[in-house]
């Protein structure tokens, strides 16, 4: 191994559990390790304490990441993440509460919580693993499936409109919004490490592959095939603003995508609390 | 008792004021009548204490976030009624599973569905005890008063951290929306039960270890504890499993910590059965009812007693059969179509008539009618 992959492979091995055995549950080639490496190298890189760190999930291939890490990991029921780790973050403000997520989790039995923990601006950072379609249950669609793409609940083409969940976090108030790809791995890590370190409710989209299921189903090959398709069809924001909505069709933006400083939940609390303390 | 430390309370607030006593602090929940004003009185009393208040976008969230807090060290409450308690049930049940201390009032009123807000019932009965999927053992309080609310809610506390596991309070809504004058005790008037905290050292730790009482110590996250929480079935170091001789000893574990243990959990109020031939059975508001109406039985010569539950889960199967030995005949009063009495029926010998009075159309059961019944079966 090279020197520099080797160096790599050490930061990662220092934030998995000793005793928890491998191999994952993911299957071969899949962008989940892909993300749980860019994650662990965000982290390592900010040098937090794994004490301070809690990791929480939801139910689905992307929600069994937690598992795999030594911090405080919490694998909840399916949507809730968010509303756990609001309790967990509430409790303990000093934390740095991180939910790892898919579409289908977040997006869909997870909206309201998406868009209440967006609304609330609660210093959580949710990074969405987004492979349009629901892996762990075999291949139905999600709210991310695009319109006519097949999946086994849409067997004919998928008859609605998918949501854009960076649109959808800038909506209701996330105050720190990014999208990366399993490609764009040095990107992503940045992203994640600024929104780690972003006082509010921040979100980074992954765009990831499940070529078990979306890619066998919509015949987009292997996944090399699939990580080379979001290379090419991924667009820097920078670039994007040059360009027309024409060119853009089939594109998808990546980078930072919004960030506004605005008040975040827990200090706003603190206020009240030292406010009304009875001493 | 210092005159100070009476106050004029509803139910509710009673239940505000006994979670607070008890070391409450946090609170998540969703507006929901009539059980709101246990959130809006922890809105306003938590934050002078330094503690937390968060108004959820919905029920599924309040509960899930109650459990994140008390993962997180903090003692936590959530209150809700009938269609909240009904979406509360999933994450409830990864309360169990994972054995996390925290308590869920359910402010009782009539369904099925939306049903109504404004009108008593003790139509949860058995979802108290079986609302979640699985197999799991639940305990249930149920005040009569609002002085019983006050100390009720301080016992769910106790026995949810004594037993790592949610506690139910049923109130109803006669109860939550009575006023009535209570004493608040003084600190360490009544006794609190905290969780037992893990002192092993980290590496030694292993969060769902099978200890004698079946009942593993607890670390909060931040306390130099690092560990895995799942509701997938577990092994005792957190992780998932389908291992068979892994899975019998979870669920058993789940059981055996309260069963093993009812009696400290058991709670009956024994009114008037000295001789008494006939009982009224019953709990939450109908106790009220039940005891008046024996009262003015035992005037009129006829040897009634009076039996309440204030714990109604897990069902003291031979404490009741005891207490009520004497008795060939045992009249049920509760406000739903038939739930509680079916246990009562399961235990008694077949040669004791067990009759019911039930009620469903949102208003009490009144002495009156207990004495119509006592009339009819004499």
């Amino acid at each position: 191994m090279a020197t520099a992959e080797k160096q790599k492979s050490d930061v990662v091995l220092k934030y998995l559990r000793p005793k928890k055995k491998f191999p994952s549950v993911w299957c071969p080639g899949c962008g989940n390790g892909i993300v749980m490496g860019a994650f662990l190298r965000a982290i390592d890189k900010l040098g937090y304490d794994k004490d301070n760190v809690a990791v929480v999930s939801g139910i689905g291939c992307s929600s069994r990441l937690p598992i795999y890490l030594d911090f405080h990991t919490l694998h909840t029921t399916h949507g809730r993440a968010l509303p756990f780790a609001t309790g967990v973050k509430f409790a303990r403000p000093g934390m740095k509460v991180i939910v790892i997520t898919g579409d289908g989790d977040a997006l869909a039995i997870g909206g309201n919580h998406f868009i209440h923990a967006c609304r609330r601006n609660i210093d959580i950072t949710a990074i969405l693993i987004n492979n349009y379609i629901y892996g762990m249950t075999g291949g139905q669609g999600s709210p991310t499936t695009p319109s006519a793409a097949i999946s086994t609940t849409t067997p004919y083409g998928n008859a609605e409109k998918h949501f854009d969940p960076c649109d959808l976090a800038i909506g209701a108030g996330a105050s720190f919004v990014a999208r990366a790809t399993v490609y764009h791995t040095p990107q992503m890590e940045r992203l994640i490490g600024e929104a780690l370190e972003h006082r509010g409710f921040s979100l980074v989209e992954v765009i990831s592959n499940c070529h078990t299921y979306f890619g066998r189903l919509n015949r987009q090959g292997d996944p090399v095939a699939m990580i080379k398709a979001f290379k090419d069809n991924a667009v820097a924001k920078a670039r994007a603003e040059k360009m027309t909505a024409e060119e853009l069709k089939g594109k998808f933006v990546i980078g930072g995508l919004y960030r506004s400083d605005k008040t975040e939940f827990c200090d706003e609390y603190q206020k009240v609390v030292d406010a009304h303390l009875v001493k | 008792m210092a005159e100070k430390q009476k106050r004029l309370l509803q139910g509710n607030g009673a239940c505000v004021q006994g979670a607070l006593y008890a070391g409450m602090r946090f609170f998540a929940g969703y507006p929901i009548t009539p059980s709101t004003e246990v959130a809006e009185g922890s809105a306003r009393e938590l934050p002078r204490i330094g503690g937390r208040f968060i108004q959820m976008e919905d029920e599924l969230a309040s509960m899930a976030a109650v459990i994140g807090a008390s993962v997180a060290g903090m003692k936590s409450m959530t209150a809700t009624s009938g269609p909240g308690y009904s979406l509360m049930q999933e994450n409830i049940g990864y309360a169990y599973i994972t054995e996390t201390p925290c308590v869920v009032v359910n402010v009782q009123r009539g369904g099925p569905s939306t049903g109504l807000p404004t009108k008593v019932s003790q139509s949860d009965t058995m979802q108290a005890r079986y609302g979640p999927h699985g197999d799991y053992t639940a305990i249930a309080v149920a005040p009569s008063t609002v002085a019983d609310t006050f100390s009720e809610t301080v016992r769910a506390f106790n026995l949810s951290e004594r037993f790592r596991t949610p506690v139910t309070v049923l109130l109803d809504e006669v109860i939550a929306h009575s006023r009535e004058i209570i004493t608040i005790p003084e600190k360490g008037e009544i006794e609190l039960i905290e969780r037992v905290k893990a002192t092993v050292p980290p590496e030694k730790f292993v969060p769902f270890e099978m200890t004698p009482n079946k009942v593993s110590p607890m670390a909060a996250y931040g306390e130099g504890y690092r560990f895995h929480v799942t509701g997938l079935t577990h092994d005792p170091m957190g992780f998932s499993t389908n291992e068979a001789k892994e899975i019998g000893p979870k669920l058993n574990k789940l059981r055996d910590k309260i069963m093993n243990y009812t009696a400290e959990i058991e709670k009956l109020r024994i009114e008037m059965m000295d001789e008494a031939e006939i009982a009224f059975v019953s709990y939450g508001s109908v106790s009220r009812a039940s005891l008046q109406a024996a009262s003015l039985a035992r005037s009129a010569g006829i040897k009634v007693g009076c039996v309440q539950f204030c714990t109604v889960w897990p069902f003291p199967d031979d404490t009741l059969k005891e207490v009520l030995s004497g008795c060939r005949k045992v009249i049920v009063g509760e406000l739903n179509m038939g739930q509680i009495v079916h246990e009562i029926r399961r235990i008694l010998p077949d040669d004791v008539e067990v009759h019911s009075v039930l009620r469903y159309d949102g208003e009490i059961i009144t002495p009156m009618q207990l004495l119509e019944k006592l009339e009819e079966v004499l």
